[in-house]
């Protein structure tokens, strides 16, 4: 390549094409945590595999409105959330879910009572729950709560993130993660039952 | 600091608060002064809180690795390319 000074738009290109680099790096190294997202969102593998690559594929067309410093795991995120709900959702809740009115020491309690403990042994209890038992209680609860629970309690987002991500009030937001928080540990105790 | 003491009903309403740090001072004071003299709730605090730790890591899947190849291949041209 010649040392010719580039003109403006040579330059303007080649610093385009920096920023889109960087940019995919950026979003390839999210990938792995996008993906523990995506599977607890959706039922299958096969689901999740797909939201993901159709997430990536839209998200290096429309790279250029990213704003560079920003929550681009959010932003990611986003673009996923969107493409699920395009995809027509599931049923908005189970027939036969209906919200407990338990406390919320349920889940200790019920643990406490199945291993014939008095005095709950709150170590053993949480190692009574397999994993499956986890991902099968997180798959069973309605969509709306999955998301929020799935966003904040794994995925870690603040409720403001979780928000946007979403595109809800952040009330909506912590209603959600309330109710999706109870019906995930009904369910739990449903599952070690 | 005054306040009332807290029966385990309420402590057990403030439980997920504690957790988030969402709770005020004076309910901050509630739960703790409770806690500090109840077996029965300091178990279940410290239950939630191992519960959730154990939902994060539990619920986690690791990217296959022939998705983050195709996610690669998604790349236009390969990097540098104008």
């Amino acid at each position: 390549m010649d040392e010719v000074e580039p003109d403006t738009e040579a330059r303007r290109l080649a610093g385009q094409a920096r920023d889109r680099v960087r940019f995919e790096e950026e979003a390839l190294a999210l990938a792995d945590q996008v993906y523990r997202v995506a599977r607890r969102m959706v039922s299958t593998r096969e689901e999740a595999e797909d939201l993901v690559q159709d997430t990536y594929a839209r998200a290096f067309r429309s790279w250029q409105s990213y704003t560079p410093g920003t929550n681009l795991r959010a932003w990611l995120l986003r673009i996923l959330t969107n493409l699920n709900l395009d995809r027509g959702r599931r049923i908005q809740r189970r027939p036969d879910e209906t919200p407990l009115d338990e406390g919320d020491y349920y889940l200790a309690n019920r643990l406490a009572e199945q291993a014939g403990e008095q005095t709950l042994d709150q170590d053993r209890a949480v190692e009574r729950l397999s994993q499956d038992s986890i991902v099968n209680a997180l798959a069973g609860i309605s969509d709306d709560f999955r998301d929020v629970v799935v966003l904040v309690d794994i995925g870690e987002f603040s409720y403001a993130d979780a928000a946007q991500i979403l595109d809800v009030p952040i009330g909506t937001v912590m209603s959600r993660l309330h109710r999706g928080r109870k019906a995930l540990r009904q369910a739990l105790a449903e599952e070690a039952a | 600091m005054t306040g009332e003491h807290v029966p385990c009903d309420k402590c057990e309403e403030l439980l997920h608060g504690y957790l988030d740090r969402t709770l005020s001072d004076e309910e901050v004071a509630q739960a703790e002064e409770h806690l500090d003299g109840c077996d029965y709730c300091r178990r279940r605090y410290r239950f939630e809180d191992s519960l959730r730790t154990y939902i994060r890591v539990a619920a986690v899947e690791r990217i296959p690795t022939g998705l983050m190849a195709r996610l690669e291949q998604l790349r236009t041209d390969g990097p540098g390319a104008a």
